[in-house]
């Protein structure tokens, strides 16, 4: 060919240094002790966990297994069965007056309204607050001696009661009212991204078909918030399985057991009660119910952005 | 998020119909604000006026005295020197822990998006999961670790934990923002000579700083915020603030000061309440990308 | 001196292979084009060149380096990218002064150095702005500029027009050739489009499907193409290609589907002669297909076809014509008549006519 030939027998190997190896495995050792570190915090710890219950550890971990014993003895506790009654009442409404609540505040606020810039934050902040804060008010807001209660007593609504707090069979539903509070606007907020982030040529589409405000919303806008009601409907559940300060702070399981969570309970077993073997059982359930939920979730997110 | 109305219905309607959505709306920001208020006024009330006054109506003397007292003197559990040791820890926590734990997610990200290596997505998907774990799968593991290498109890164990546990969502932060982020940039850089560093310090973080304040502002409030492991793992004067709220309130020794809880409770929001009405719409951008895009 | 040498490169993924082992001997300051359709490889081909895309097979030389495992950085090459690929937070300057920066230039030889890669680029007035405030030439000149500065053995072309309007894309195309001749270095330049590689190049090389197709100077691809993709691929309208078969009744005839026989010029006769009997492929540019005023030139036959659109496009018109089902491009004179459903008598320069070879799709 041409004159350039090269001949490699001539020519020194090489004269530039060989590929920087620092360089090409930096980026490998800058991401592997984040990575080892989660391996053994997480998943080691998680496989500990299963590990411990599996045995017989009261106050101190032995690590003798002793098969299915704790889970035997977990789902003979009837606080075990009271927390996960509590779970599911808990759950089904939290998760579902909270997207109701969530979408019906993003629909009010998607109407041109002016002071949404106010509104917004407003509805929001509780996200914001540790509710070990705002349930000191709550707290005080639903004791029948200092709230709400007394409240109406003062205003001469002498009859009126609100003791759910006190009361065994209502106590959980403070939990749900609170938690509704807490969570309400992130829902909003979804849902208004989601709302948002609708093409806006479609709705005047629509309109000009000649559909009702309400036909709009009912058959274009709700079936177009989809992606939005699974998110929502995951990070809720998610957030309700995980959820303990606001037990803590409110009722602090009590009163009795009445509003004990899967979450307190495996606290109590584990530092408390010294029975470790059955708080990590509890936790072993968590952590499936959990897994069973977003597991699903996450394959089809990191698969659909791969196509 | 901006104001941006592409999306809207069209507004208009009758004007029946907008004062019924403007009360509603209305209505509802009445009951969010509702113990954000009561806090405040209690918090302003002396404790003779609390219990013959009606929880809703403003202070008529207001008086500082409650925070003072949450401040400095107020009992939790023996110790009477109010909540400004524990407000203390909080700091000493969050801020190595934030720092640390936004660092370690800006590298991971740029690391996971732009350099390909076999096995990168599995340990993506495993960084990922782990955001989602219920913690009390790993309380109990991690509080005998802390014990053996001698953090059990202390400050530092807690700053370990959070910024162990606060990784997967950093990463992920970044790792989203940074999936957007030209790579022919990068290359450009590359060939300019820059090495991993340079090119991440050079060409990355000058342009990191929006998903760099959401990080922060999403590891500053869940960290100030916890209350699970700062319960778990610490004990007496070393607990963090939400903590020592929680004890303080539930200390059931002598007259009940409401007007101290309250204050001592604005006290402690007061951080992350600060940060949300400063920067709060990094705040929801930051809710939202640990949510929507999971 | 800055020899590119590439002998037998590989590029293999998981689950295909990029490049197929690929030979390409590159002189010093000589100005290459890689030109193919998309997912050609001609974009991993520069890319190993680079140092951004690790070689899975043979070798690449710079400049008598061995380079398969030296990084970009040290390979002193620059490379110009589609998207331009400039520091938005950096102005025109810095942009520009980064690499030499890294490189620990002594800050007066920086500034003289970026200042005359600016005047060369009419980028003077530019320096202190950001690449947001840049139109898209003026952000493609300052992506030439930051590789100029440098004075690197190479220059990296990566589609560096495609995002560029027409118009401009004209313009820069001259700029570029311009700055090749101010500065002569040797470059490989990647493209897909065809003219931008014709009008630039001291060789083409045309890729297809992982493998280099042919190699030569813009006017000898065109006239001499080698295969019959080169022969579609270079040259706007398209050639036409006829299915022909080669008869040889005294003189040597290619004859159409519909019976239509063309002589073949007896200068071709003997090349062609041992295809008779075989069914061919007969190309033929637009531009040999043309009115009928000169033909009375020896190798030029008469043939008339049904027109089926008709295309003025100012300077000549081009007239489409259907030959079983293909659609076939005429380029005639403005003033010829052609109207849609007639019969149009047109030329056929067989001086220029080439015959394919269906199997192995060579030129013949």
């Amino acid at each position: 060919m041409s004159s350039s030939v090269i001949d490699p027998a001539v020519i020194p190997r090489m004269r530039a240094r060989p590929r920087a190896s620092l360089q090409d495995w930096l980026p490998r050792i800058v991401l592997a002790p984040s990575f080892a570190v989660i391996l053994v915090f997480v998943y080691g710890f998680i496989l500990w966990t299963v590990w411990l219950s599996f045995t017989h550890s009261r106050m101190m971990p032995v690590y003798a297994l002793t098969g299915f014993d704790s889970y035997a003895r977990l789902f003979a506790q009837p606080s075990w069965w009271m927390a996960l009654k509590n779970i599911a009442i808990f759950g089904v409404l939290y998760v579902v007056i909270c997207i109701a609540l969530g979408l019906t505040l993003a629909i009010l606020l998607d109407q041109k309204i002016r002071i949404e810039g106010v509104l917004r934050p407003i509805y929001l902040y509780p996200m914001a607050v540790s509710f070990i804060v705002t349930g000191t008010a709550w707290k005080w807001f639903l004791n029948p001696g200092t709230g709400l209660e007394k409240t109406m007593h003062d205003w001469g609504w002498t009859s009126f009661q609100f003791d759910w707090l006190v009361n065994a069979d209502m106590a959980i539903y403070t939990i749900v009212i609170a938690g509704v509070w807490q969570a309400t606007g992130f829902c909003m907020a979804m849902f208004l991204a989601g709302l948002r982030g609708i093409d806006g040529e479609i709705l005047k589409a629509a309109q000009i078909d000649g559909a009702s405000t309400y036909a709009t919303y009912r058959r274009i806008v709700i079936p177009a918030l989809r992606p939005v009601f699974l998110s929502a409907f995951i990070v809720l559940t998610h957030m309700a399985i995980k959820s303990y300060d606001l037990v803590i702070a409110l009722t602090g399981g009590g009163p009795g057991n009445a509003t004990e969570l899967p979450s307190t309970f495996m606290y109590s077993y584990t530092f408390t009660r010294n029975q470790m073997s059955v708080g990590a059982a509890s936790a072993v359930i968590m952590l499936m119910t959990v897994a069973a939920i977003i597991v699903p979730y996450l394959y089809s997110e990191l698969r659909e952005r791969r196509q | 998020m901006s104001g941006r109305v592409e999306g809207s219905m069209a507004g208009g309607g009758s004007a029946v119909s907008r004062v019924v959505i403007y009360g509603l709306l209305l209505v509802f920001a009445a009951i969010f604000l509702t113990p954000l208020f009561v806090m405040l006024i209690t918090s302003l009330k002396s404790l003779d006026e609390i219990r013959d006054g009606n929880m809703l109506s403003l202070p008529q003397s207001p008086t500082i005295a409650p925070w003072l007292s949450a401040w400095g003197t107020a009992c939790i559990g023996l110790t009477c020197n109010g909540i400004k040791g524990y407000f203390g820890n909080s700091i000493m926590m969050v801020v190595p822990a934030v720092a640390i734990s936004t660092i370690l997610g800006s590298l991971n990200g740029f690391v996971l998006t732009k350099f390909r290596f076999p096995g990168h997505k599995l340990i993506f998907a495993l960084m990922l999961f782990a955001c989602f774990i219920p913690f009390q799968a790993v309380l109990i593991p991690v509080a005998r670790v802390l014990g053996m290498v001698g953090l059990g109890n202390s400050i530092g164990g807690l700053i370990l934990v959070h910024v162990v546990y606060g990784l997967g969502f950093t990463t992920l932060f970044f790792r989203n923002y940074y999936e957007a982020f030209p790579t022919e940039l990068i290359r450009a850089a590359m060939i300019d000579g820059a090495g991993f560093f340079q090119i991440f310090r050079r060409i990355l973080l000058p342009a990191s700083g929006p998903i760099i304040i959401v990080t922060v502002i999403f590891q500053f409030t869940n960290i100030w915020n916890d209350f699970l492991f700062g319960s778990s793992f610490a004990s007496g004067d070393g607990v963090p603030m939400t903590v020592a709220l929680n004890n303080l309130v539930n200390t059931s020794t002598g007259v009940k000061e409401y007007n101290v809880d309250m204050a001592a409770a604005m006290i402690a929001a007061l951080p992350t309440l600060l940060v949300y009405v400063v920067a709060g719409r990094y705040f929801v951008r930051g809710l939202m990308a640990g949510a929507v895009k999971g | 001196m800055a020899e590119v040498s590439i002998r037998k490169v590989e590029k293999a993924y998981e689950t295909y292979k990029a490049v197929h082992g690929i030979d390409l001997e590159i002189a010093d300051k000589e100005f290459v084009v890689l030109v193919g359709p998309s997912g050609c490889g001609k974009s991993t081909t520069l890319r190993m060149v680079a140092g951004l895309e690790e070689i899975t097979g043979g070798e690449i030389w710079i400049g008598g380096d061995l380079v398969n495992d030296v990084p970009p950085r040290d390979r002193d090459i620059a490379m110009v990218f589609q998207n331009y690929a400039l520091y938005p937070h950096m102005t025109v300057f810095d942009n520009m002064a980064f690499g030499l920066k890294l490189r620990k230039f002594p800050r007066e030889e920086i500034k003289k150095r970026v200042d005359d890669a600016a005047r060369i680029l009419d980028l003077t007035t530019l320096l202190d702005r950001r690449p947001k405030a840049l139109s898209g030439g003026q952000r493609q000149r300052v992506a030439m500029g930051r590789a100029i500065v440098r004075n690197p053995r190479v220059f990296l072309f990566d589609e560096p027009l495609s995002n560029l309007d027409a118009k401009l894309r004209v313009q820069m195309r001259t700029e570029i050739k311009k700055v090749h001749q101010t500065i002569p270095t040797t470059t490989v330049y990647v493209t897909h489009d065809q003219i931008e590689a014709m009008t630039l190049a001291d060789r083409v090389v045309v890729m297809n499907f992982g493998r280099i197709e042919q190699v030569g100077p813009p006017q000898e691809l065109y006239h001499n193409p080698a295969t019959r993709f080169v022969a579609g691929f270079i040259g706007s309208p398209a050639m036409n290609f006829f299915p022909v078969k080669v008869t040889n009744e005294g003189g040597l005839y290619v004859q159409w589907p519909g019976g239509v026989k063309l002589a073949v010029p007896p200068q071709r006769a003997n090349r062609y002669a041992p295809y008779a009997g075989k069914e061919m492929t007969l190309g033929l540019r637009p531009e040999h297909l043309t009115e009928t005023h000169d033909i009375e030139k020896p190798g030029v036959v008469r043939i008339e076809v049904p027109v089926d659109v008709v295309e003025p496009m100012g300077m000549e018109t081009m007239v489409h014509f259907l030959v079983n089902g293909e659609e076939m491009t005429a380029r005639v004179d403005p003033a010829t008549h052609a109207a849609p459903g007639e019969m149009l008598p047109l030329a056929a320069d067989m001086n220029n006519m080439h015959l394919i070879d269906n199997e192995s799709n060579k030129v013949v």
